[in-house]
């Protein structure tokens, strides 16, 4: 393994001090002279017909400046696919979910424009509607698309090998359903922005995790050439995949207000309208089939998926595409089937969330694996152990996996004390029951949607030595620009403080694809890499010419460059820059690149191909302490063994896979919008539980070294992994603890002691 | 509406204004006086986002009416800095990655600021106790409770 100088140094975030010290801006910071409130009008119903809006009352406010509704917008409508263009900015003729957009105003200030949303009269006929997935499918229940048959959104038909050979050679089949939540992203930061309409296009000032979605919606929507719009990035109060990596109706709403009015336009959501109709994850159902040798080995699983998909596409195809294909990973599976059904009900829409597509099936399958052990008296490390892939390896439907530290990492985590003395220490103390549990996943990283798929970066040398970096890539809060700058400096032999990165501007940035699928480090660090070479390439000519050396025998370190061998021929970097910037006319130092992962083509449609360029693998167990009395479970130590390949920057590595394990454990324990017909009844953090300091474990993280030798570096993702083995790892633990398989998140408290009183009850008639 | 005037202190400096009765302590930090650095999560005093320290105590600022910081003693994220310099909670955050997304930090900050005045030497469970109403997604809190813990040896070693 070569030595680095920068990278895999725990570097503290370059943009720290800035957060610090409350310097940092973001979206709702941003004020501009004359500058209009946005407020959106609201639907009461989830599914209604609009027969009228009627502003008049609204616009004799004094300091209304105008208000739009969905006609102004053409029929625009957008969505993730050119066939799945669902999607209004503002709803048209019908609203599909309750608090949908109907209507937007522009007023002096936030009040104003509030008490003027609030004029607005809106007609409407209400519609029936539907709530829930399974019986949105059925015949005749009331369509949420009338072009939709039967409410089906998407759906997927993967099948490799042969699952009903599999089932034949298996000792034990088992089906069980299974049902997971319907969680939000938690970010702390509501969406805002501020947009002003000129001459010279569109500028926004937007929350966005990848800003070159908006971008490209804005431009087609306001029908303007891509170098009209110009989205600019504050920081980001967290995004985790949904509302933030698309568009919101505020963001064309705050630009058509602004062309409408010539001023400009701000808008920030209150955390009550964030809740109620931001992105949400998918909550699916999953009926599960698997069949097991007597030695514990997989012999095939078939997966019938539902999923609530809310009122209108979004990303949902991705969401069940990624639900199927990562299922014959961490665990060889030589025979698999995949129905999945995503459905239309006028629920808010379900979208992208950390974790993507890959927490649900993972869930059934890590439990169903863990049951049907249970029965053929088989060790939950062992039967791991037993369907554990080892790279080099293939899937059956063609996923290929270079370097796995499964195996590795579910042996560290079984040589704890934790999991050795499980057995050992008493189970019981009053009412409190011990339960250890673990679980391991894979998680893509360096994500491929369809269209495009590049990062790219640009290196700019000034005079003086010190280096502009332009990405197109976010930091919504991950570190990524740290783990950026940290490549750039490591192959100029340059210090972090050398390296300035510029935060997105679509008009100076390289096009980017965006921060979703743990794909920032891996391409556009790839990305990185590839322009600080060209600039090393560049700059090595003018020292080769000095020296009369050869180009390659150029040495940058300590912010020195050197001839190899010959350390005599040595000056400083800044001293190069020079040079190379004053001698003759003058050159321009700019290096390019992007990152090009081939023509690999992914079969869409069956599921095939490689869903990301590499893949992590978590392994984790959660020690919980569960009150029988009360059904509370506390938990009180995680222990993470995880292969991100090679950690860029240890500490965010740490970082990432806490915050990623403690929001699977909020998921799995208590996290859960309440519905009621299309209404979310917990809008607040009061009542939408999310853990608090009080509420997490310790946490205790091993990295496993697998060097990945498509990443750079060795680097693979390192912020989804973790979201996915909590669940089953805390649940399992909970089966630990009271004996009993709990197949539905969120496992409350209340679900905890129904359980065991039922439990009870058939121990004594037994 | 009759406008009300105060006086405080924040950050050190002497302010005189006139408020609405109805504008919180967190709106006229951001809009009155534009300090930014308070920042403004769910508006409902769950969050801890808007976190300042007022009389010494932790407060939710997006609660408090304006008119009752009149006479009070204020700070926001932005009095912390001494002479230009990160004071050493702040430059604990930043070595022990207690911030990821920042946008819960000012608060966390000022949660961990009062905790740490009246009580230097705090174990876990009182570092927990303390910032118990600041919600953080992206940390799972692990980081921030040992910059707290870091930051505790720093002034304990500085004194």
């Amino acid at each position: 393994m070569e030595e680095y100088s920068v990278v895999g140094k725990r570097i503290p975030r370059i943009d720290g001090t800035a957060k610090v010290i409350g310097e940092a801006k973001y979206a709702a910071d941003f004020s501009m002279p004359g500058m209009l409130w946005c407020k959106i009008v609201r639907s009461p119903y989830a599914h209604a017909k609009i027969l009228n809006i009627d502003s008049s009352q609204a616009e004799k406010l004094s300091g209304v400046k105008a208000i739009c509704t969905g006609k102004d917008f053409g029929g625009w409508t957008w969505g993730w696919m050119p066939k799945t263009r669902d999607e209004p900015p503002v709803a048209i003729e019908r609203v599909r979910y309750l608090a949908e957009a109907v209507a937007a105003v522009a007023a002096v200030d936030e009040d104003t424009a509030e008490e003027a949303a609030d004029l607005v009269r809106v007609e409407y006929e209400k519609l029936p509607g539907v709530f829930d997935p399974e019986e949105a499918m059925k015949e005749g229940a009331p369509p949420v698309h009338d072009y939709v048959q039967n409410n089906l959104s998407w759906q997927f038909h993967m099948n490799f090998g042969d699952v009903e050979k599999g089932f034949r050679e298996a000792d034990l089949v088992h089906e069980e359903r299974f049902e997971t939540g319907r969680v939000t992203h938690g970010y702390l930061e509501p969406p805002a922005g501020i947009a002003f309409y000129d001459s010279s296009g569109i500028t926004i000032w937007a929350a966005k995790q990848s800003p070159y979605f908006v971008y490209r919606h804005l431009a087609a929507c306001f029908r303007l050439p891509l170098n009209k719009v110009r989205v600019i990035q504050p920081f980001i109060g967290g995004g985790f995949g949904g509302t933030k990596n698309d568009s919101l109706a505020a963001d064309f709403c705050s630009v058509l207000l602004s062309k409408m009015t010539g001023k400009p336009v701000k808008f920030i959501y209150s955390m009550e309208e964030e809740l109620m109709i931001s992105r949400r994850r998918h909550n699916m159902i999953i009926y599960n089939k698997m069949g097991m040798k007597k030695d514990g080995k997989i012999t095939a699983m078939h997966s019938k998926v539902i999923a609530d998909g809310g009122a209108y596409t979004a990303i949902g195809p991705l969401t069940m595409y990624l639900t199927g294909c990562m299922s014959t990973l961490p665990y060889d599976l030589p025979n698999f089937k995949h129905d999945a059904y995503r459905i239309f009900t006028n629920n808010p829409v379900s979208a992208a969330m950390r974790g993507h597509g890959v927490t649900h099936t993972r869930f059934a399958a890590e439990m169903q694996m863990e049951m049907m052990a249970e029965e053929l008296g088989i060790d939950p490390v062992a039967v791991r152990l037993k369907n554990a892939i080892i790279a080099p390896h293939e899937t059956v439907n063609k996923i290929k996996v270079h370097s796995a530290g499964l195996t590795e990492g579910l042996k560290t985590i079984a040589n704890t004390p934790n999991w050795k003395m499980k057995d050992k220490r008493e189970k019981t103390e009053g009412s409190i029951s011990h339960g250890v549990g673990i679980s391991s996943t894979a998680y893509l990283g360096g994500a491929r949607q369809r269209g495009h798929q590049s990062c790219a970066a640009v290196v700019r040398l000034c005079e003086d030595g010190s280096i502009d970096y332009l990405t197109g890539a976010t930091d919504c809060g991950q570190g990524s620009d740290t783990v950026l700058v940290q490549i750039i400096a490591e192959e100029l032999g340059l210090n972090i403080e050398d390296i300035d990165i510029k935060r997105v501007d679509t008009a100076v940035t390289p096009c980017d694809a965006g921060s979703y699928g743990s794909r920032v480090t891996v391409l556009a660090g790839e990305a990185a890499k590839k322009a600080a070479q060209d600039v090393r390439q560049q700059l090595a000519k003018f020292a080769a010419e000095k020296w009369e050396a050869n180009p390659e025998d150029i040495v940058f370190k300590d912010r020195r460059i050197h001839v190899k061998g010959s350390p005599d021929k040595s000056m400083p970097f800044d001293q190069l820059a020079k040079i190379a910037c004053y001698s003759g006319s003058g050159a321009v130092i700019v290096g390019k690149g992007y990152s090009d992962y081939g023509i690999d083509v992914l079969d869409f449609d069956k599921g095939a191909g490689n869903p990301g360029t590499s893949f992590s693998f978590t392994s984790q167990l959660t020690d919980v302490d569960v009150d029988i009395e009360t059904g509370f479970v506390k938990c009180k130590e995680m222990i993470i063994a995880h292969d991100c390949g090679r950690p860029l920057n240890p500490i965010n590595v740490e970082a990432q896979n806490q915050g990623a394990a403690i929001q699977g454990m909020g998921q799995a324990l208590y996290e859960k919008f309440e519905m009621d017909h299309g209404r979310t009844l917990n809008p607040n953090l009061a009542d939408y539980k999310m853990p608090l300091s009080l509420d997490v474990p310790k946490i205790e993280l091993i990295d496993i070294i697998t060097d990945e030798p498509t990443g750079p570096y060795g680097a693979k993702e390192a912020s989804e992994g973790a979201i996915v083995s909590a669940p089953p790892s805390v649940v399992s633990a909970i089966h630990d603890a009271t004996g009993i398989w709990f197949k539905e998140q969120p496992v409350t408290p209340e679900k905890i002691v129904m359980a065991l009183r039922e439990k009870r009850k058939a121990e004594s008639q037994s | 509406m009759e406008m009300k005037e105060i006086k405080f202190v924040l950050n050190g400096k002497p302010y005189q204004l006139h408020v609405k009765p109805w504008r919180t302590l967190l709106e006229m930090i951001r809009e009155d006086l534009n300090l930014t650095g308070t920042k403004e999560g769910c508006g409902e005093g769950e969050c801890g986002s808007c976190t300042v320290i007022m009389g010494g105590k932790p407060v939710n600022s997006c609660l408090v009416p304006a008119v009752e910081a009149d006479n009070q003693e204020i700070t926001t994220i932005e009095g912390l800095a001494e002479g230009g310099k990160p004071n050493p909670i702040q430059e604990a955050f930043v070595v022990q990655a207690g911030m990821q997304c920042g946008f819960c930090t000012s608060g966390m900050i000022m949660s961990a600021k009062a905790l740490l005045d009246r009580n230097p030497n705090p174990s876990e469970a009182e570092i927990r106790e303390g910032i118990a109403g600041n919600f953080c997604r992206c940390t799972g809190y692990t980081k921030i409770i040992q910059s707290v813990q870091a930051a505790s040896e720093m002034v304990k070693r500085s004194k």
